[in-house]
């Protein structure tokens, strides 16, 4: 998205593109695969319950480092 | 097929408590008059991060989550999972741009998107387009919780024929019209604690139970796999086809960028109190993601316990929504059979209600008060939304009754296509004003055509029908006024995908040109420090309730 062209009071923050890693889990290729299963789970289908976690991390980190300072 | 009635008991006392719990809403923490939009339609703006949490979860992870992806994952195999990665996207996608709405929407008071977009373009066609495109979008999605709901009473064993045969779902739908009518925003909210409880509590059980049963999951998968393998022709698998990845990630991608621009998504979002439960919200909806996930495998677990689809009566065809009840019907005893059907029933109430009251929102601030009734008091707004909300609800029971709900889901999924063309006016709008006015109703214009049109020409081999057969587009098929770019490749895209970026490139084009031709662009009356306003800010406008 283009960024804010206005006198945006808060300064614009690097971690916020780190909003844009979750993008990732969009090149099946890589992970359109049977094996290695995890507890019976083919590859494709935990890998990308495994992506939860990691999108919950990004989000929380740019939460945590773009805090209200006003 | 009989009544079973120990489900039937079970499903009617949880159904009277939720009923009971929807009526009580309209007393629960209200500070005002209901007669406001800001009380009736969204929770008097003031719901903290737990209310919200259940809200919005409600609201997203609907019946169609519990009914709708199994069954596609059961016929359709892995493409079904599609549901994964788009909830994996959406938040990080919305966290930025959400607050922003959330900030410029109490600064000037707006309940609704297209609020925004009149107040942003000071142009009300503008903002009529964007709420004509969510009312027409949510109409099907509120079909769909009502399919979803039916298919958990036709389970149940009422499963009559005829227009006797909807009756259970007439009765469910007064029910919700009349606590909605009378307690708005704060009946789903409340309702969505008990809808969320006894998802966990049903999901957990069947994910830990289920493959106990069936031997575990590796050979769930693998039964899976072998049917899909044994189909003739072979379609579908447990894993992607080479054909079909290109569709799942521009699905993902495409209903990820579509969630927040339907009316109902917002409005969750506007009920909020401030900034902060937004954003921890973002953090924590995911939750509900892992929820879907493992929901959605039991589309697998359906074929392993060679789950068959119920027959409905009303259309004569077997109804793949009703292969996840069934499941549940035939593994379980059968009070914790009753409990599921409770749980999918009661998640259907509460989008059910929110979406309603979205789409009331929209037709009484953007059409009623803006061409019909511009005097329009606060009160007489507010009697206009509780009616709107009945006429919808009714719309959609039409469908339902008159329109196979086989094709709820792709229905949904047309609807998803239409609402992502609102995705310029609304979501980039949110950041910038450089598109012209003409540039966005035309781009607008061109993607709402050229998407029913490549819909039109999708024919469905499975059921036979030659159009609106789903939204998966054939590369080869993609005609540019003629000229067939990707010509005999067979790969497949979503069709909302390929309207946005039409839509957009000649939103672009026009605006370039208007611009230059220095055409009148509107007026618009939001300013850069509105899009940061925090609660507490002296320059947010008081909710209508706080003030009396």
């Amino acid at each position: 998205m283009p960024p804010d062209s206005s006198s945006s009071r808060r300064p614009w923050s690097r971690w916020n593109l780190l909003l844009l890693a979750p993008l990732l889990v969009l090149i099946t290729p890589v992970y359109n695969i049977d094996k290695p299963r995890l507890l019976g789970f083919p590859f494709f289908y935990w890998l990308q319950f495994v992506c939860i976690p990691l999108s919950v991390v990004c989000v929380a980190i740019v939460y945590l480092k773009t805090g209200e300072r006003r | 097929m009989t009544v079973r009635w120990t489900e039937m008991v079970i499903f009617t006392l949880l159904f009277l408590l939720v009923t009971g719990l929807g009526f009580y809403a309209a007393r629960w923490r209200s500070a005002g008059s209901l007669n406001h939009l800001d009380e009736w339609g969204l929770g008097g703006r003031r719901f903290g991060s737990w209310v919200t949490w259940f809200l919005i979860g409600g609201d997203l992870y609907t019946a169609y989550t519990f009914v709708a992806v199994p069954a596609l994952i059961f016929s359709a195999g892995a493409m079904g999972f599609f549901a994964l990665p788009y909830t994996i996207l959406v938040y990080p996608l919305v966290f930025l741009p959400l607050v922003r709405l959330w900030s410029v929407s109490r600064v000037r008071g707006y309940v609704t998107p297209a609020d925004f977009v009149a107040g942003r373009y000071g142009s009300p066609t503008l903002a009529l387009l964007v709420a004509i495109t969510g009312i027409v979008a949510t109409m099907p999605y509120i079909a769909l919780q009502l399919a979803g709901l039916e298919a958990v009473l036709r389970t149940m064993g009422l499963n009559g024929s005829g227009l006797a045969g909807h009756a259970p779902l007439f009765i469910a739908f007064v029910i919700l019209a009349l606590y909605t009518y009378t307690s708005g925003l704060r009946a789903p909210a409340l309702i969505a604690f008990v809808k969320d409880t006894l998802i966990y509590l049903v999901i957990i059980a069947a994910v830990i139970i289920l493959p106990a049963k069936l031997h575990g999951w590796g050979p769930i998968f693998d039964a899976a796999g072998a049917k899909f393998a044994a189909t003739k022709p072979p379609s579908g698998g447990i894993l992607l086809s080479a054909n079909n990845q290109l569709q799942y990630v521009t699905l993902a991608l495409g209903s990820a960028l579509a969630l927040f621009l339907y009316p109902h998504a917002v409005t969750g979002a506007l009920a909020a109190r401030g900034r902060t439960v937004i954003k921890r919200n973002m953090i924590a909806l995911p939750a509900y993601s892992f929820l879907l996930g493992l929901l959605a495998l039991l589309g697998y677990a359906a074929i392993a316990a060679h789950t068959q689809p119920i027959v409905n009566a009303a259309t004569g065809r077997a109804d793949t929504n009703t292969v996840v009840p069934m499941l549940f019907q035939s593994q379980f005893p059968s009070w914790f059979a009753g409990i599921a059907f409770a749980a999918i029933g009661i998640g259907a109430l509460v989008p059910a209600a929110i979406m309603s009251i979205a789409a009331a929102n929209l037709w009484t601030r953007n059409i009623y008060k803006a061409y019909l009734r511009r005097d329009a008091t606060a009160e007489q707004e507010c009697t206009q939304a509780k009616i709107a909300s009945l006429v919808v609800k009714l719309g959609a029971v039409a469908f339902i009754v008159f329109i196979d709900p086989q094709y709820a889901i792709d229905l949904q999924l047309i609807g998803g296509v239409i609402i992502l063309q609102t995705l310029p006016m609304v979501a980039i709008a949110l950041y910038t004003r450089w598109f012209h006015i003409w540039g966005l109703a035309v781009g607008w214009a061109v993607g709402m055509a050229w998407g029913l049109v490549m819909l039109y020409g999708i024919p469905n081999l499975a059921s036979g029908r030659q159009h609106f057969g789903g939204s998966a587009l054939a590369l080869g098929k993609l005609s540019l006024l003629g000229w067939h770019p990707f010509g005999g490749s067979p790969m497949l895209i979503y069709v909302g995908f390929v309207a946005l970026i039409g839509n957009l490139a000649v939103a672009v084009l026009v605006t370039v040109v208007l611009r230059r031709m220095r055409v009148f662009n509107g007026t618009d009356e939001t300013n850069p420090g509105d899009y940061h306003e925090d609660e507490g800010s002296p320059r947010l406008r008081p909710a209508a309730g706080m003030l009396r």
